[in-house]
């Protein structure tokens, strides 16, 4: 793509030195830190909620950051480990979100403002007469489960199929996944869709018989996500440390190489698409009941582009690093709309800016270098010491 | 029934006798009996009116129609009422219009009407009207009798036809009695053949409900209006298919205008810039700042403020584009992904700092008046403004051919892509030959704005609205070829227009969007790919 590679100071590939090392266990010094940081957000933040420290909106708020912190994790998985830069991850969470949110409203069942007992609200507002196929099937909670993931695995399975096969890549790549997501929002803002157009879907009243509103439900929602962020990030272990990750990564620094050697690369890059998509789709069923509406708005294509964001600060290709980075800058992004709403989009444009200029490896490549630093001084191998950490 | 005869046997009469022989004088003294006027009174005084045949009475009538005729309680002095603030009346003479005094409401009294009268009010008018000196009133009044189609105006109508200086509106005229003979099952068969003939010379959409509402027993006829009918609907389509390549044509025309930037930044430069939209955005605001000028201090200016604005706009946006150059995508060089991302972070910053100084909402960007209003072509309906932005975007564009092919810059600029250690040998700046072509495509985005402010909202998203139509237009015509790009926006354009009565707009571009993402699949680098060593570099 780039016609001005040659004298420029290109950066050598990043198969940075941390992440070419730590693909041997499935949980290094720093995942473990990770799962137990996890572990005490999920056991601490109900803890402290219930004993009046954390006010009660806190607890889906966070909840929230978790999912986000997923899906980023998810992104982080086919950016930073296969090179696929998706700005489109944010369709992949939304139709997710939307499975969850159709299971949410059939569960509504006759206690909407029209109390029909066979259509929702926004079906009988626009006259239809009958459920529409596509939504037959999400009364049961279990169906809609395994459609937030089959959906968005099914999308990304077709779309990367085609992509993959014909070999579009690198920017190309992204613009398209770009406008898939901008084609999805205009499909969803449509009331014929089916899906509550310009509205989307809200008015959420329980979920397996749990009332949305009490505080036990969103906890339980809340430990749920902190589980999923934890499932999905061992799960993405698993696939970086086995010998497909090892593919997975060559792939990213040298596609044609690999494919000289052998491999189909299509069908690794295949795999990552449609994993991430439904680790993302995951993300999107668990973040609909906790923040009570799924709208086309979660299409737009700006709303993509954050997660991409995210995992740009936390360090891509560090998995850790990504849910680090969703969760500062969503909170971040709470408390300055709150404080100072016309500085937030100052600030969040200067991060992508001096991110990408300043600190191409993130937060925790900050730190890594900070860490490294420290034990140079002391005379030691920074590579060596890690393989013996 | 016979108040309507009556009324136009006496416009018939008069048809016979020169209107200016109905004088001032005796209006007056006919819209004087409206005071203190039950509704018989208001009957003959209308039908007097009418009688009359003077032009000059059509206001008048008009007026009482719309329950604007007042007298005063004091005097008696029949006026019109215009109502202003504080239950208060501006009276004004009938005839004249000169405004006489402002009064309390109650010292005034209305000249009441009901729908009777103002049934009879309207055929006095379409007979006024019919002989009215002003021919675009004639014309009206001919176009009104078409829409109505009632017989009893015929003779009135025949009388105006023989009496029609101007061939327009005796046309309109004349469509009109073919459509009043073609709805009375009186007609003769010859005039109705006629009439036939008539309309199918019209040939829209009017004429063919006409037709199509045409019934006879005459085998003849109807095999005639029939064959008509089928003519028009031939016509129809074809005018049809005209009208969609038409608008097709102007929306390519906007998203050439806003992808015709980023040919040069992504297509020649290989740079990803988010922040094109933004740019784009940056030259309608420097329209609104120019207009927002000229209205405050020179009004006179205001059908010149678009070529006042087209250079600054081009200036404006080509110093941020310059500024975003040397402050941002030189460091990201032969990095497409990072660039992406921080042009995008640029994208944001500009759209907020546009959103704080100029406020979130909508800013209005006025049409000079010569891209104001529409003309027709045969069957198509063709919008100045419309027009005019087309033309500029293919004067864009062939600004932008000859700056690529017969300028020193543009040999420089295509020396640097296809190889830079070699350009810089040979003398030339590269990083100033950078800063210029990307400052050149924020440029021709600013020029866009300028084109856009006339036809979008001027607001701090305008920019993001056509982000992905403008890549998709440079990703579908292939990028690094600007004639790529002319011809996928007029592609995409077209298509659009084409899909969107099956499916209605929003899904037409949804479809248009699945079809390049296809596209894309099957050549992954656009219509007008680059053959040769290039493809690699």
């Amino acid at each position: 793509m780039s016609a001005l590679k040659g004298d420029r100071a290109v950066p050598a590939p990043r198969s940075g030195h941390a992440a070419a090392l730590d693909r041997k266990r499935l949980l290094n010094t720093r995942g473990w830190t990770f799962l137990l940081v996890l572990a005490a957000v999920a056991i601490g933040v109900p803890w402290l909620n219930a004993t009046g420290a954390l006010p009660d909106y806190a607890v889906p708020l966070i909840g929230k950051y978790l999912c986000y912190a997923l899906l980023a994790i998810a992104l982080d998985l086919l950016w930073g480990y296969c090179g696929i830069l998706s700005l489109g991850h944010g369709a992949f969470f939304a139709l997710g979100g939307y499975a969850m949110g159709m299971h949410l409203m059939r569960e509504i069942g006759d206690r909407g403002v029209y109390a029909n007992p066979e259509l929702p609200d926004f079906m009988v507002f626009l006259n239809w007469q009958e459920l529409p196929w596509f939504w037959w099937g999400f009364d049961s909670f279990p169906f809609a489960i395994v459609m937030a993931l089959f959906a968005p695995g099914l999308l990304a399975f077709v779309f990367g199929w085609f992509a993959f096969r014909s070999r579009v890549t690198g920017v190309y790549l992204s613009i398209i996944t770009q406008a898939m997501t901008y084609a999805l929002m205009l499909a969803f803002f449509r009331n014929e869709m089916g899906f509550g157009g310009n509205n989307g879907l809200t008015d959420f009243k329980d979920v397996l018989g749990y009332d949305l509103q009490s505080q036990d439900t969103r906890i339980g929602l809340f430990v749920l996500s902190a589980l999923a962020v934890a499932g999905g990030f061992l799960i993405c272990r698993m696939v970086v440390i086995s010998k497909a990750g090892k593919v997975i990564v060559g792939v990213r620094d040298a596609e044609s190489r690999m494919r000289f050697l052998g491999y189909r690369v299509e069908g690794y890059k295949l795999f990552v698409f449609v994993l991430s998509a439904m680790l993302a789709g995951l993300a999107g069923a668990l973040y609909t009941p906790q923040v009570g509406i799924i709208n086309p708005g979660e299409f737009s294509p700006a709303n993509s582009i954050e997660v991409v964001i995210w995992v740009a600060i936390g360090g891509r290709g560090t998995l850790v690093g990504a849910a680090i980075g969703a969760v500062v800058v969503a909170a971040a992004k709470t408390i300055l709309t709150g404080l100072y709403p016309e500085a937030w989009l100052f600030v969040l444009g200067g991060m992508f800016v001096f991110v990408t200029i300043f600190m191409p490896r993130g937060i925790l490549g900050v730190w890594d270098s900070m860490v490294d630093g420290m034990w140079e001084t002391r005379g030691m191998d920074p590579a060596e010491r890690r393989l013996k950490a | 029934m016979l108040r309507t005869i009556r009324v136009l046997l006496a416009i018939l009469n008069l048809a016979l006798i020169p209107p200016a022989l109905a004088d001032e004088a005796a209006l007056r003294a006919e819209i004087a009996k409206l005071a203190e006027a039950k509704f018989p009174q208001v009957e003959s005084v209308i039908e007097a009116l009418a009688a009359s045949g003077d032009p000059a009475a059509a206001p008048v009538l008009t007026a009482l129609r719309e329950g604007r005729i007042y007298w005063r309680k004091s005097d008696l002095v029949v006026v019109t009422g215009e109502k202003a603030p504080k239950r208060s009346l501006i009276l004004r003479d009938p005839l004249s219009g000169e405004e006489l005094e402002t009064v309390k409401s109650r010292e005034a009294k209305k000249v009441k009407v009901n729908n009777g009268l103002r049934n009879l009010i309207d055929g006095a008018l379409s007979g006024l009207t019919l002989r009215a000196p002003d021919a675009g009133t004639r014309l009206i009044a001919a176009e009104q009798l078409f829409k109505t189609r009632d017989p009893e105006t015929l003779p009135a109508l025949d009388a105006a036809i023989a009496a029609e200086t101007d061939e327009g509106v005796a046309a309109e005229m004349r469509d009109a009695r073919a459509a009043i003979i073609l709805q009375d099952a009186d007609a003769s068969p010859d005039a109705s053949r006629v009439a036939i003939a008539r309309m199918v010379e019209r040939g829209d959409a009017d004429a063919r409900t006409i037709l199509s509402g045409f019934g006879s027993d005459d085998p003849m006829l109807s095999a005639a209006a029939q064959s008509g009918i089928e003519g028009i609907d031939r016509s129809l389509r074809l005018w049809g298919y005209g009208q969609n390549i038409w608008q097709g044509l102007s929306l390519g025309s906007v998203l050439l205008l806003a992808a015709i930037g980023l040919a040069i930044t992504f297509g020649v430069m290989g740079v990803i810039n988010m922040a094109h939209g933004e740019l784009v955005m940056i030259g309608a605001y420097t329209t609104f700042v120019v207009q927002e000028f000229i209205r405050t201090s020179a009004p006179y200016l205001f059908d010149m403020s678009l070529f006042i604005a087209a250079p600054l706009a081009f200036l404006v946006a080509g110093f941020v584009g310059i500024c975003i150059e040397r402050g941002v995508v030189r460091f990201l060089y032969g990095r497409p992904l990072e660039t992406l991302l921080a042009t995008w972070g640029v994208s944001l910053i500009l759209q907020q700092a546009v959103r704080s100084i100029f406020g979130p909402n909508n800013r209005e960007v006025g049409n000079p008046s010569f891209m104001s209003g529409a003309f027709e072509l045969g069957g198509l309906t063709i919008t100045w403004n419309r027009l005019w932005i087309i033309l500029f975007a293919l004067a864009i564009f062939a600004f932008l051919l000859f700056v690529m092919k017969r300028t020193m810059l543009g040999l420089q600029m295509r020396a640097v892509t296809q190889n830079r250690a070699m350009a810089a040998d040979m003398g030339i700046r590269t990083g100033w030959v950078d800063a210029m072509t990307f400052g050149l495509g924020a440029g021709i985005a600013g020029l866009a704005g300028v084109a856009l402010s006339q036809i979008d909202n001027v607001s701090p998203n305008l920019g993001q609205s056509y982000i992905v139509d403008s890549f998709m237009v440079v990703v579908f015509g292939g990028a690094g070829n600007l004639w790529g790009a002319l011809a996928g926006a007029f592609t995409l354009g077209i298509a659009n227009k084409f899909l969107e009565p099956f499916s209605g707009a929003v899904l037409a571009k949804v479809l248009v969007l699945i079809f390049i993402i296809l596209f894309i699949q099957k050549r992954p680098r656009g219509l007008f790919a680059l053959k040769g060593r290039a493809v690699e570099a």
